[in-house]
């Protein structure tokens, strides 16, 4: 991928934002109007066809991800709007883990888009009687579907997919593995405050063991030139995070001056086979994010949370609900991000760019 | 029955010390002659250029059978024997039913007689029904023929059970293959615990799972004078702890795995349930761990945990596909490509690691070619650079990571009791 091509894409996303904001009636007569077919392809610059983690992206297509979210959620009015770039495609949600905000999430970007969704859910299908999970996406590929949205309890089942399926796959988080939208969104959501995330630094707090989402944030964040703290007990938070690049720290309120923004995250109680703290009235001692604490932290500390969040035990009401809270942004950016995603993995591609991963 | 003679190859026997080129005769399924005068046999195999062996030995093959046809039968597990050069294997009880009683074992050599293909083993259950709670019938299994006794697939959890069991094996002289597994520390796990796990946000099963288990049983066999066999040593820690046990004079044997000794777990990258087995695969200084132990001697043989699964079983989502890895047809190449090829060992060593000394742990009656001893013999490319294809293995099952994979030394023929049972030359 030469860097050529993606400056000439940023420029060309830069030109659309700008005229955006100006002329909002007539851009968002662009994606459906017939008139400029060049726009109406993916670019060039991506590649893939499935999204499965942030790690084997390279920076590039990363800020391509997020400039592309940018895009969408200006030409949406904030994602309220609906536009046609996907229609005719059908998206299938197929969740073999419970999920209600995510799978809402993709939900309505997909039909933002244009694009219909069907929704699997694995409680009370096939797979209950025995069959494989290959077996089942493959019967939902035969009835005619782009692209399959995938949550699953284990590691790499989305990988699986996409050697098996002749349709895109997208991870909506694969056990403690990864859970790229997560990621983009959060990163999305720092940056539309900050600006550009070089030489920030970014605490994901609690359970980084069991932590798709911070996985996903490791790599995206590095990427794109963040420092990241891993902070929470030795039993939750490997030492050797600290050989990939990655601060490892196990105490909150010594880390927390440095911070510019903190990711807390949730305790994963269901994914622990052993409890790996003593009680969770002495996890909120430790590391629950309280007025207090936040009194120690830079006036303009920004606090994330992937949601849903246990209140009381990673962060108490007060601090949820403040200003610098940007819980909601999330939500919101969420369906910006998945929509980019949606587009960049299913929408048109022009004929040299028929390369897949 | 016809005569055979062996001729013009390397003849390599570290049961007699001898690795010289010389000729065989084989007679009436017996070593009649070292280098007879009177060249006259029925058949002849011109052996120039080849390692001419006692037959290989893997005591440590998983059968399926009874219980678990879909994977293997004794019929196909035998079949993949001999075309990997083993004229003889010892099969693991666990099966379903396990093998705890002598009517399990009698099943066993006599689908073995009917399948003609190699000699098969057997090995025993240590606890009825592998419960772990009370003892088999360890003496009836031994008049049934049992040569050894093991709960792999599980470790033996009750200390007190296998302090029995060293115990009670005194009197049979009989050793216990141990499968040393602490699973408090490796439970969910689907691959080794180190930095690749981390990243893949898989379970993982730390090196001093195995490890805690090691240095308890060699604890338990010093102190009841017991003979312990680790099964399957997978990490440098394992290795040493062997090596330590050696060294004060406890009676303890060990076994490495072709795969231990030639992947890492970086190979999960890609997520593929064909590289997932018990103990999993170490990191790189433990590869590197094992071969010196198998060098130096501390690791006494070469096994192949061969554990054939059905393809749809491994095309389940990586913690529910089961564990397990096919050997047969690869192991004496990998072993040659990655110990010999590379200057670590010599052909005698390899020999004994995968004939000699698997025989004698087992108290069997073959891994020599001396005058009068049973005509089982391996005879070895040892410079064919073939390619793994599992589409054409004699193996039900297909599970092995290594499809495609160049390898060199190669069995070119097998011979069971006298009878050539494979044969490429």
């Amino acid at each position: 991928m030469g860097l050529w091509h993606i400056g000439t894409l940023l420029d060309r996303l830069k030109r659309q934002i700008d005229a955006l904001s100006s002329q909002t009636e007539h851009f968002k007569g662009f994606f459906m109007s017939s008139s400029l077919p060049q726009q109406k392809v993916v670019p060039s610059a991506w590649t893939h066809r499935h999204l499965l983690d942030l790690k084997r992206l390279t920076s590039d297509e990363i800020k391509l991800l997020l400039d592309t979210t940018a895009m969408f959620k200006e030409a949406t009015d904030g994602c309220r709007r609906k536009l046609s770039v996907l229609s005719g495609a059908t998206i299938a949600n197929l969740f073999f883990e419970s999920s209600t905000r995510t799978r809402t999430s993709f939900s309505l970007a997909a039909r933002r888009l244009g694009a219909d969704v069907v929704d699997f859910s694995a409680v009370g299908s096939s797979l209950s009687k025995g069959e494989s999970f290959i077996d089942t996406a493959k019967n939902i590929e035969a009835m005619g579907i782009d692209a399959v949205v995938v949550r699953h309890q284990t590691p790499g089942t989305p990988h699986l997919l996409s050697q098996h399926l002749n349709v895109g796959v997208i991870n909506a988080g694969d056990g403690p593995h990864e859970h790229p939208t997560q990621g983009l969104l959060d990163i999305f959501s720092i940056q539309e405050r900050l600006g550009d995330l070089k030489g920030i630094t970014v605490a994901m707090v609690g359970d980084i063991a069991h932590s798709r989402t911070a996985r996903s944030n490791f790599w995206g964040l590095t990427k794109l030139g963040a420092k990241v703290i891993f902070c929470g007990p030795p039993t939750l938070v490997s030492p050797r995070w600290a050989e990939l690049g990655a601060e490892v720290s196990h105490d909150l309120d010594a880390i927390l001056p440095r911070c510019d923004c903190l990711n807390l995250l949730r305790i994963q109680f269901e994914r622990q086979s052993t409890r790996p703290f003593p009680s969770v009235r002495e996890y909120a001692h430790l590391y629950a994010m309280n007025k207090q604490r936040l009194a120690g932290a830079k006036k303009d500390l920004l606090i994330l949370a992937p949601g849903p969040i246990n209140r009381g035990v990673e962060v108490t009401a007060d601090v949820a609900d403040c200003p610098q809270s940007l819980i909601l942004n999330q939500v919101t950016n969420g369906i910006a991000v998945r929509m980019a995603v949606l587009w960049l993995t299913c929408g048109p591609r022009s004929h040299s760019s028929g390369k897949t991963l | 029955m016809a005569s055979l003679l062996v001729r013009g190859g390397r003849f390599v026997d570290p049961s007699q010390n001898i690795d010289r080129v010389a000729s065989l005769l084989l007679r009436e399924g017996v070593v009649v002659a070292i280098d007879p005068p009177d060249v006259h046999a029925d058949e002849v195999i011109d052996a120039t250029g080849m390692i001419v062996s006692p037959g290989l030995v893997d005591m440590h093959v998983h059968l399926r059978e009874p219980g678990r046809e879909e994977d293997e039968t004794i019929e196909t597990g035998t079949a993949a024997a001999i075309v990997g050069g083993f004229t003889s294997i010892a099969c693991i009880p666990n099966t379903e039913p396990p093998i705890d009683t002598q009517g399990a074992v009698e099943f066993i050599h006599q689908k073995a007689v009917r399948a003609d293909h190699c000699n098969v083993f057997v090995v025993g259950c240590v606890s009825r029904n592998r419960e772990g709670k009370e003892l088999a019938e360890i003496g009836q299994l031994v008049e049934a023929g049992a040569v050894a006794f093991s709960d792999d697939g599980a470790p033996v959890y009750d200390a007190e059970l296998m302090r029995r069991a060293f115990e009670y094996c005194l009197m049979f002289d009989k050793p216990i293959l141990a499968h040393e597994e602490v699973l408090e520390l490796s439970r969910g796990g689907v691959m080794h615990e180190g930095l690749v796990s981390l990243v893949l946000g898989l379970t993982g099963m730390p090196a001093a799972a195995e490890e805690v288990l090691i240095g308890r049983d060699a604890a338990l066999a010093e102190v009841t004078g017991g003979r312990l066999h680790v099964m399957h040593v997978s990490t440098a820690g394992g290795v040493a702890l062997v090596r330590a046990a050696k060294a004060r004079g406890v009676r303890i044997t060990a076994e490495a795995c072709p795969h231990h000794f030639t992947l890492t777990d970086e190979c999960m990258w890609g997520f593929d349930s064909n590289f997932k087995m018990s103990p999993p695969l170490r990191t790189a200084v433990d590869v590197e761990g094992v071969i010196e132990g198998i060098v130096d001697g501390t690791i006494d043989c070469i096994a192949t945990d061969h554990a054939p699964h059905a393809r749809e079983k491994k095309m389940l989502e990586l913690d529910r596909a089961p564990f397990g890895i096919l050997g047969l047809e690869t192991a004496l190449g990998l072993s040659v490509t990655r110990l010999v090829a590379t200057g670590r060992i010599g052909w005698p060593r390899l020999i004994e690691a995968m004939s000699v000394l698997p025989s004698r742990i087992l108290g069997i009656n073959r891994g020599t070619l001396r005058i009068g001893s049973i005509a089982d013999i391996t005879i070895i490319d040892p410079i064919q650079r073939w390619q793994v294809d599992v589409g054409t293995f004699k193996s039900k099952s297909v599970n092995s990571p290594f499809d495609r994979w160049t390898l060199e030394g190669r069995a070119v023929a097998t011979i069971v009791g006298g009878r050539i049972k494979h044969r490429l030359l």
